[in-house]
């Protein structure tokens, strides 16, 4: 989707504001909504880039007025509902409905160390083919889904080389909405940075992305 | 129940009347001092009331959000990625094999576990820098920086990474020779990336644990270089 969170190549946002000795969590709730992230993630009725396409519906001038954990709040809400998780009058009123199951948390103390350490498996041990071979010049394909992806505008249409291939990965674009993992090959793929922004770049930089097969095609 | 439990998540679902805190009044309060007040009572009381509903509902166990909040301040951090580079610049061998396999490397110190995700090394030298950001959302290799900062979830630094670098290090005071080759990585998959930086001049009779002290979060970004005396805490 063509969304506000597609930030980049944007030139209008303002200075970076760097923080001092920044703390973790700049006030209690905010720790507490990345753990209930986490917490609700162990359930598996979601997966790590639902998630994310969840963020991305949220509507631009909301995106770019909320905090990063009041954007990650509103997403949990809408996930646990949307996922049957809280009943919408118990997200009405913030009362459990009587007489809905009382469930057994997913995730307790000890699968924590799991979830600080590991994080989300994506890779897949499975026989895929690459379709393209490190050195291989490609070009992204120029493509506008309305769903979630992970190819961003500003590199669509785009001359690329084959850098890496980074082996078998879930594909986004159908596992943020249930329509399978479509394990595919990811690849580090780089951009001259004039391909991308014209004259004004310098002519030696460089941009990298990792991009799935179905981003690609042969140039 | 009480009202604030009551109203909490109408406010969130309709995403009206919701917090003032954008990120950029959020940031230049802080250079001023101290956030926790500017943030309005609202996201911490329905966040309150969340965390209610759900351990009521048997959903979520508080003990276990306790332990990762915790683990995330305590735990893991730019500490551990300041190890990693230390040891490289110590080591010819382990730098050799970072590079060549940072996901493994990495597992030696045992905060990261190597069936998670894939981490890449990318070294810088006086003719190459590499620049690490997530124009997407806010990808970031948590278990040797930890969280990101607010800036690096932030439009302005997602927005400019990758158009203009340079114009985005200027910002934290790094001006780049004309001739040095800059790379910008979006992290737009599962692979995370952390920089290595230059070791700095000077530091050549320094051990392990005084160079890992140098080492700073902005420097592992690639925002920064890492110099004798910028080392201050973890930033």
């Amino acid at each position: 989707m063509n969304g506000i969170h597609d930030m980049g190549g944007m030139q209008d946002m303002g200075p970076i504001q760097h923080e001092k000795n920044e703390p973790v969590f700049h006030a209690r709730w905010e720790g507490r909504v990345r753990a209930l992230g986490n917490a609700m993630a162990a359930w598996r009725k979601w997966n790590l880039d639902t998630d994310r396409f969840e963020g991305e519906l949220i509507p631009p001038a909301e995106y770019l007025r909320y905090s990063y954990y009041e954007r990650a709040f509103a997403v949990l809400v809408a996930l646990v509902v949307k996922h049957g998780l809280v009943k919408p009058p118990e997200a009405e009123t913030g009362v459990r409905v009587e007489g809905s199951p009382k469930a057994t948390p997913a995730l307790t103390t000890a699968g924590v160390l799991h979830v600080l350490t590991t994080g989300v498996v994506s890779t897949r041990d499975v026989a895929v083919a690459p379709q393209f071979k490190v050195s291989q010049r490609i070009r992204t394909r120029n493509v506008n889904p309305i769903g979630h992806t992970r190819l961003p505008r500003y590199a669509r249409g785009k001359i690329g080389t084959i850098e890496r291939d980074y082996g078998v990965f879930v594909f986004p674009d159908t596992n943020a909405e249930f329509l399978g993992e479509k394990p595919q090959h990811v690849y580090s793929v780089r951009f001259a940075a004039r391909e991308l922004w014209g004259e004004q770049a310098k002519p030696q930089d460089a941009v990298y992305l990792d991009l799935w097969d179905d981003y690609l095609e042969p140039a | 129940m009480d009202k604030t439990r009551r109203d909490f998540l109408t406010a969130t679902v309709t995403a009206a009347g919701a917090a003032v805190t954008h990120d950029l009044a959020h940031a230049q309060d802080q250079d001023h001092g101290h956030s926790h007040q500017i943030v309005p009572s609202d996201p911490a009381l329905r966040v309150k009331s969340l965390e209610s509903l759900l351990v009521e509902k048997g959903l979520v166990d508080r003990a276990a959000l306790d332990a990762l909040v915790d683990g995330y301040e305590h735990k893991i951090g730019p500490r551990n990625g300041a190890r990693v580079v230390a040891r490289a610049w110590i080591d010819p061998s382990y730098k050799k094999r970072l590079l060549a396999d940072a996901t493994s490397a990495i597992a030696e110190f045992g905060f990261f576990n190597q069936q998670g995700e894939r981490i890449v090394a990318l070294e810088n030298t006086s003719k190459i820098h590499n620049l690490v950001v997530c124009t997407l959302c806010s990808c970031y290799p948590w278990p040797v920086l930890g969280l990101p900062p607010v800036w690096y979830k932030s439009a302005p630094y997602r927005s400019r990474a990758v158009i203009d670098p340079r114009g985005v290090l200027r910002e934290f005071d790094l001006e780049l020779p004309e001739d040095v080759e800059v790379r910008v990585w979006d992290s737009t998959a599962e692979v995370r990336y952390i920089v290595l930086p230059e070791r700095p001049p000077g530091s050549e009779k320094m051990n392990e644990q005084e160079l890992a002290a140098l080492v700073t979060r902005d420097a592992m970004i690639g925002v920064k270089k890492v110099t004798l005396t910028q080392a201050q805490g973890a930033t």
